[in-house]
């Protein structure tokens, strides 16, 4: 083909282009005449990265289904300019995506009526850089959210800010973490009746744990519930009710530390939360304790490596839960919670549903707080069985860390059997998909003090392989039956989150850069795309201006799992990155930083 | 005794009295620093300098301090008691950038490290001028020094507390101390 006539093909395909868009934008002209008032959430968008308070990350379009998905290709890219570990979901509201970056936390507009979808606006925090030295995995943010005509979220340095969702124009900022002392914000945050719920990162620090309510339109503090303390700190009063008699003592969050020890017990708010409109409770975890040494803090711990049911209103906690009281291997319990109701014992039960980091998948009555069900769905030795009676966790003699000895084949390691990366759920198979890790490790604690702003940690440990030799997998685990229906090993460990559609398929990234799409009922691989970066970032599914199904995700290898690569890690040292770049070694040959945007669909027809 | 012998044995006199010396500047344990004499200068972190170049006249300190087993161990404990090894493994970086390799974003001879650990840096190196004392400093940064390798084998502690995670320092291969600055691969953004 001569210069000539690719120009004249171009140009065709351009004004081609041009018409259909014309099309598109009048129908989505008419559609918002017809559209008064502004709904919650059409179907097709993507308000929260979750996409539902249920947590469930299942779109109900099914354009792009079994049948159809090899043909998918990208339809356009968006480099965020910052090439650190992409963790954050795009959200889609109105034709337009936001995207918020890792430090500096830039957050975009783009504009998807238009072709290439431009930059509408550019958000730039000022994010104070020194805040980059307390961040323990990466400078990661997990993502904007959308509510009302704002969107909200949290920079590094300990601010959450609202920005206009039209026009990026700050509407109010709060600083609620202090990074001199490790204090940190990478969550992302959920707005429920009116207010946002921000909690805070830094459990490598000794920073106490809290989860904070904002007024959505003003930014001005309604509650905050703190992790660890006396129960005036953590919202605990009449309505606490929780399931196991040993849990109902008044102030745990003191009498259960060393004297003092919970105001640096960690117990930090960075990952999750769901809410029940019906019952109207929201559901949180809490991180692990500090320091990681847990012969430092003989004690419960409460409620660090739990989780918190609470009144959105008043921040009143209703039950609390300790999934690994006294914490022994930075087990954080900041997983998400998927609420869903089952039928369990022949009785439909309203449950909650978590994939944790101790390698069990607990299925909890969701009003009470009881454990239904706790089974291991990867490979478990640290904890030997979970007491349904009790509610506590049996732990493994053989595996109990001593100051000055190094315990080794620790299983799971650190990170856990999951991280933070949340899985999905799909209504039409009834299966959780969960993207994890096969990790085990050696794990050798010494003493640690504390200085404020330095990391507060006194172990020496390093991660490899789990059995098997994978370092990661993919499981499809059926709440019900109790077992995984199918499960797919991953070389690498999977720190990317979760997406299942209505088309029966579900999509997760690798850490080398494959994002993939399996057949949701058999596990099968349909279609794979090779991105510039690793994957650890959050897919999501959306309706278009054109009324096509898409899917978008950010590439950008990064996090605790990819610091090797973003932050250099010399890999001759066993214990770098907290002991994740032994299990990670040769990450650096298999990709490199990025930080780009992908959206696919259907070559339309 | 002939007088090759005779000469055989002065060079072997000679040989052990300036093992001997090093030995003991090896071995000197000084408590605390002398007082800094005559103007010091800041380190520089380029040799880029506008019109002709002047060089720099580095403090004889750093040398006392490179050389000597006492503080290269005394510096390897402050490592851990001030939680340097949080952020900076045992070596290998962490929330901190690898001590171990050759990329030093703010120059990495002793002089310049010792400034690096008082002064901080602005993407996240804490000050710790007033935390420690500047003899602390110096030893942690004649023990950063010798997790590159750079550091004579005679003084290098063989041993390391905790996990043996690296090689012992005294097998490790030296780094550059003028590398390349990791921050230009992947800048920080300001």
């Amino acid at each position: 083909m001569t210069l000539g006539e690719q120009a004249a093909l171009i140009d065709g395909v351009r004004t081609r282009l041009a018409h259909l868009f014309a099309w598109a934008r009048s129908i989505a002209a008419i559609l918002s005449l017809g559209c008064v008032l502004p709904a919650a959430a059409a179907e097709g968008e993507w308000t929260m990265p979750a996409l539902d308070y249920a947590s469930t990350r299942y779109s109900p379009l099914n354009e792009i289904d079994v049948s159809n998905v090899r043909n998918l290709a990208v339809e356009f890219t968006f480099s965020t300019g910052v090439n650190r570990g992409q963790e954050a979901a795009p959200i889609v509201v109105d034709d337009t995506m936001y995207i918020v970056t890792p430090f500096p936390n830039w957050v975009y507009a783009l504009d998807l009526t238009r072709p290439g979808a431009p930059v509408k606006w550019k958000f730039d925090p000022k994010a104070e850089p020194a805040a980059q030295g307390v961040a323990c995995c990466d400078v990661v943010n997990r993502g904007v959210v959308y509510d009302g005509g704002r969107i909200f979220f949290n920079t590094l340095d300990g601010n959450a800010i609202a920005l206009d969702a039209k026009t990026g124009v700050e509407q109010w900022r709060v600083k609620l973490g202090n990074y001199q002392v490790g204090e940190t914000l990478t969550m992302a945050p959920l707005v429920v009746k009116d207010k946002v719920l921000v909690g805070n990162s830094g459990g490598e620090f000794g920073v106490r744990g809290w989860l904070a309510a904002l007024d959505a339109s003003s930014g001005r503090l309604a509650w905050k519930a703190y992790s660890t303390g006396p129960d005036r700190d953590m919202l605990i009063g009449d309505e606490f009710q929780p399931y196991y008699a040993a849990d109902r003592a008044k102030d745990l969050g003191v009498t259960t530390w060393p004297p003092d020890a919970w105001r640096l017990g960690g117990g930090t708010v960075w990952g999750w939360i769901s809410y029940d409109p019906e019952l109207d409770l929201i559901y949180y975890g809490t991180g692990n304790a500090g320091p990681w040494n847990a012969e430092m803090r003989p004690g419960d711990n409460k409620w660090t490596s739990g989780m918190f049911a609470r009144d959105p209103d008043d921040g009143q906690a209703r039950w609390a839960y300790q999934f690994t009281p006294h914490d022994l291997f930075d087990y954080d319990a900041v997983n998400e919670s998927l609420l869903l109701d089952l039928r369990i014992g022949g009785q439909l039960r309203k449950v909650l549903v978590r994939a944790e980091r101790d390698g069990f998948v607990y299925v909890m009555d969701r009003a009470t707080g009881q454990v239904l069900s706790a089974d291991a769905f990867v490979h478990v030795n640290a904890i030997l069985r979970v007491d349904l009676k009790t509610g506590r966790p049996q732990y493994n003699p053989e595996k109990k860390p001593t100051t000055g000895r190094t315990t080794r084949n620790i299983c799971p390691a650190a990170p856990g059997a999951k991280d933070w990366n949340p899985a999905a759920y799909s209504k039409r198979t009834g299966l959780i998909y969960i993207p994890h890790n096969n990790l085990c490790m050696d794990w050798s604690p010494t003493e640690v003090s504390y200085i404020a702003g330095t990391p507060y940690l006194g172990v020496d440990a390093k991660y490899y392989a789990g059995p098997g030799g994978h370092r990661g997998l993919f499981t499809a685990w059926d709440p019900v039956a109790r077992r995984a229906a199918w499960q797919v090993e991953e070389d690498l460990p999977v720190w990317s989150g979760a997406l299942a559609t209505a088309g029966d398929l579900v999509f997760y990234g690798t850490m080398d850069g494959w994002f993939k799409a399996l057949d949701a009922r058999s596990g099968k691989l349909l279609w794979q795309f090779k991105m510039d970066s690793g994957i650890i970032g959050q897919p999501v599914s959306y309706r278009g201006a054109d009324g096509r199904q898409y899917v978008a995700v950010l590439s950008g290898v990064g996090g605790w799992a990819g610091a090797i690569v973003v932050a250099n890690l010399d890999p001759r040292d066993e214990t770098a990155g907290g002991g994740f770049v032994n299990a990670v070694k040769d990450l650096k040959q298999r990709t490199s930083p990025g930080g780009t945007l992908y959206v696919f669909a259907l070559p339309q027809r | 005794m002939s007088s090759r012998c005779r000469n055989a044995s002065v060079v072997a006199l000679a040989t052990m009295f300036v093992a001997l010396a090093a030995g003991c500047d090896r071995e000197r344990r000084e408590y605390r620093s002398a007082p800094e004499s005559g103007p010091t200068t800041r380190p520089r972190l380029t040799d880029f300098q506008p019109g002709t170049p002047t060089t720099e006249i580095a403090g004889g300190t750093g040398v006392r301090y490179e050389g000597n087993a006492f503080h290269i161990s005394q510096g390897s404990r402050w490592f851990r008691w001030f939680n340097c090894n949080g952020c900076h493994g045992s070596g290998g970086g962490a929330m901190g950038p690898a001590l171990m390799d050759d990329q030093w974003r703010y120059g990495g001879r002793i002089d310049q490290i010792h400034a690096t650990i008082l002064d901080g840096r602005p993407n996240g190196m804490p000050a710790w001028r007033g935390k420690i004392t500047d003899q602390q400093a110096w030893q942690l940064a004649a023990y950063v020094r010798a997790l590159s390798g750079n550091v004579p084998k005679s003084a290098a502690p063989s041993r390391r507390e905790g996990l043996s995670a690296t090689p012992p320092l005294t097998r490790l291969p030296a780094q550059s101390p003028s590398g390349t600055d990791a921050s230009s691969q992947n800048p920080p953004p300001q």
